[in-house]
């Protein structure tokens, strides 16, 4: 049971994580993006409609198509809302924490119209299995000859790896390139950045832009994944909670991508605890009150780390604030 | 490097503006707001196929409409006709928005980013339901008082914990907030799920001696028509914004809060102490979210569930900023976002089989905000483009 717990919080990470990277590449740019939730609202909206739409409008859906079209209008669309962020904090210099919760609300409005508009279904339940069995596919050898190890390991679909890859990438790219430490310069500093020549509005943009398109990917993984294919709009307001949890997992991680990983572990196994803790322990623990324990555990650590102030563990010291050239 | 423009300036750049006069401002901010929404017209137009004026006067009327004027004939059946209308569905729930945006105030203007108002009115919502559910049989007055404290305290507490830390530690109050909300969340389902037991929902408590709500005061008299719970409910929250903009304009307390906003280390060497300061505000922003719901439980819903704040907790945010924390602005901020939102449920009402459905009405406010938001853009900056060259530069070139 302990096997069927961790594979759950496994599937439970991969995208939470996948979200959180999105955003925690904004974050090293300086813009706290609060629009999360309403970007991967957006994501999975956009993605689910294009599979939707292709699957009921081809005879023979082929699975490149589907993965191309999903992933693609997922992270173009959510890219789109990363683009409105950037205009109305970088160009129009507008208090960040304000147009994120503003995108939040329009974000999810938008996600919600457009699925009622595009499926032409009141309650807004469809599925679309096509998509489903493709973002579920395992790998045909790993996934059933190693027993156990297939189970814990190799018993997901192919974004899990994606995530992983992508938060070693990241990794990579921000400690070893030259693009990832002016990324860094300007989230520290960008009147220092600035200075030494780096394009400071570009870099913003493009950060922004790519991380929401990151989180947008992650909203449409959570729908064909996590979700097994079905829509509601009822559900938009979980993937919401799910996109505040991820603008936690960023500090929760000290800013450092490989940490989301086991960080979004963490929250995986205590957020079904309330499955298979009373099981366990054999005790009787009342559901509401254990699925509290992901945001306990999340308020503690970020206590434990106010409390050691080392300076590693601090965000980019930029954070948050509107740069401004002849303000200095 | 490069340098890309040859030593000329630049071919456009910004400066900071000298403050524009209030008219002017509510003007630029006025074009921002019919702008967004003749925008949201448009779309309406070419997405669903309702043109624009059916579009605004469906708006307005579910905003602020009242049907069957006509047929009020004194002043009691004008009255009945009243209190059931659109219009006033509308400053009730602006006023329930208008609260949470005028308890956020004076924590916004400390620049603490309380994002906590949901758990804050979650917890004074449930504290009180609480005493509702589980001592029904005491004095209505006794009842209704205990009520209103303990939803203050625990509302104070939601507030007081994350304002702690802060203070002491530095700890990020932007995410202890968010996840005391979640907190507060699932402490209303978990006592949704006892007080219901088997049955699909919690349903209105107390619907039989109507004990801890609004209308116990006077139960048993005549009815005259200041006697209504929403009345009494705008009111309160009327009153409690006018003196939130003496609170901060006025008071010591006020201006505390203004130079800790500004500068901490101002305000420390001015010999204020940060802490208290934080903390009291903190308790005082908690409290005024858990009044609005103890508000709400008795004189509105009568019931709880973890949807009771309905996402304006993160409204009231928007609002708070867009208004300067200045209280009466808030007032007519806040209805126009719920006039917006009364707007597009009477369109997805009359227009649902066209597609439209009430989730537009969170673009139309997401659109609106946008604009609004960014015509601060103009107020605080000039755009300057660069001058032709003068005589002199020329002859020099």
């Amino acid at each position: 049971m302990i096997l069927y717990w961790i594979q759950k919080a496994i599937a439970f990470a991969a995208f939470i994580a996948l979200a959180a990277m999105g955003e925690l590449l904004t974050e090293k740019s300086g813009g706290l993006n609060l629009g999360t939730p309403g970007t991967m609202c957006v994501g999975a909206a956009a993605g689910f409609i294009a599979a939707f739409r292709y699957c009921s409008a081809v005879a023979e859906p082929s699975v490149i198509m589907v993965l191309l079209v999903t992933l693609l209008a997922a992270f173009a669309a959510s890219a789109l809302m990363g683009l409105i962020y950037s205009f109305f904090t970088v160009t129009m210099r507008v208090n960040q924490n304000v147009v994120g919760l503003v995108l939040t609300i329009f974000g999810c409005g938008l996600a919600e119209f457009l699925s009622i508009f595009f499926i032409k279904s009141e309650t807004g339940n469809v599925r679309c299995d096509f998509a489903n069995t493709v973002f579920t596919a395992r790998i045909p050898f790993l996934s059933e000859k190693l027993g156990v190890v297939s189970d814990l390991l190799f018993s997901y679909g192919f974004m899990l790896y994606f995530t992983i890859a992508l938060a070693i990438v990241l990794t990579v790219v921000f400690n070893k390139t030259r693009v990832g430490l002016n990324l860094r310069a300007v989230g520290e500093s960008p009147s220092t950045a600035d200075a030494a020549g780096i394009n400071v509005t570009l870099y913003k943009y493009v950060a922004a832009c790519v991380g929401s398109g990151i989180t947008g990917l992650a909203g449409v993984y959570c729908v064909m994944e996590f979700k097994s294919g079905a829509w509601a709009t009822a559900d938009l307001v979980t993937i919401q909670a799910f996109g505040w949890l991820s603008v936690a997992l960023v500090i929760f991680s000290f800013w450092k991508p490989l940490n989301l990983l086991w960080g979004s572990l963490i929250f995986g196994i205590f957020y079904w605890a309330y499955l298979y803790l009373p099981q366990l322990l054999n005790v009787k623990l009342s559901t509401d009150l254990t699925q509290m324990l992901p945001y306990i555990i999340t308020i503690v650590v970020l206590i434990i780390v106010s409390f050691r102030k080392k300076k590693e563990n601090l965000g980019p010291a930029s954070l948050g604030v509107t740069y401004f050239r002849e303000e200095r | 490097m490069t340098v890309r423009n040859n030593g000329r300036d630049p071919f456009v750049h910004l400066t900071k503006r000298a403050p524009v006069s209030a008219l002017a401002g509510l003007l630029i901010r006025a074009g921002a707001f019919v702008f967004a929404v003749l925008l949201c017209a448009i779309v309406v137009w070419i997405m669903i196929g309702v043109d624009p004026i059916t579009f605004l006067k469906t708006m307005f009327t579910g905003s602020f409409g009242i049907q069957k004027l006509e047929n009020a004939k004194n002043f009691t059946s004008f009255w009945r006709i009243f209190t059931s209308s659109y219009f006033w569905t509308t400053f009730k729930t602006g006023c329930k928005l208008l609260l949470l945006a005028v308890a956020l105030a004076p924590a916004f203007k400390m620049k603490f980013w309380n994002i906590g108002a949901e758990g804050q009115f979650l917890a004074g919502a449930i504290s009180a339901t609480y005493i509702m559910f589980n001592y029904p049989g005491l004095n209505p007055v006794v009842l209704l008082i205990l009520m209103l404290t303990v939803s203050l305290i625990a509302g104070a507490i939601w507030g007081i914990v994350p304002a702690l830390f802060k203070a002491k530690w530095g700890t990020n109050e932007t995410l202890f907030t968010l996840m005391m909300n979640y907190i507060a969340i699932k402490i209303v389902d978990f006592f949704f799920n006892k007080w219901r037991g088997t049955k699909s929902a919690l349903g209105i408590i107390n619907i039989d001696s109507e004990a801890g709500w609004l209308r116990s005061l006077w139960k048993g008299s005549e009815s005259a028509w200041f006697r209504n719970e929403d009345l009494i409910f705008m009111v309160t929250v009327l009153i409690i914004a006018v003196l939130m903009y003496y609170y901060l304009r006025l008071t010591k307390h006020g201006y505390e809060i203004a130079v800790v906003g500004d500068s901490q280390n101002t305000a420390r060497y001015a010999g204020i102490s940060v802490r208290k300061v934080i903390i009291r505000t903190m308790a005082l922003s908690g409290a005024l979210c858990g009044l609005c719901g103890f508000l709400c439980v008795s004189s509105q819903g009568h019931t709880v569930n973890s949807n009771l704040a309905g996402g304006y907790g993160f409204t009231a945010i928007i609002v708070a900023w867009l208004s300067r924390f200045n209280t009466f602005t808030m007032v007519g901020v806040s209805l126009l976002i719920v006039a917006l939102e009364n707007g597009s449920a009477l369109m997805s009402n009359t227009y649902s089989d066209l597609g439209f459905s009430v989730a537009f009405g969170k673009i139309i406010v997401g659109v609106m905000l946008l604009f609004v938001i960014g015509c601060e853009f103009f107020i605080n900056y000039k755009v300057v483009f660069r001058a032709r060259k003068t005589q002199k530069e020329a002859v020099e070139a």
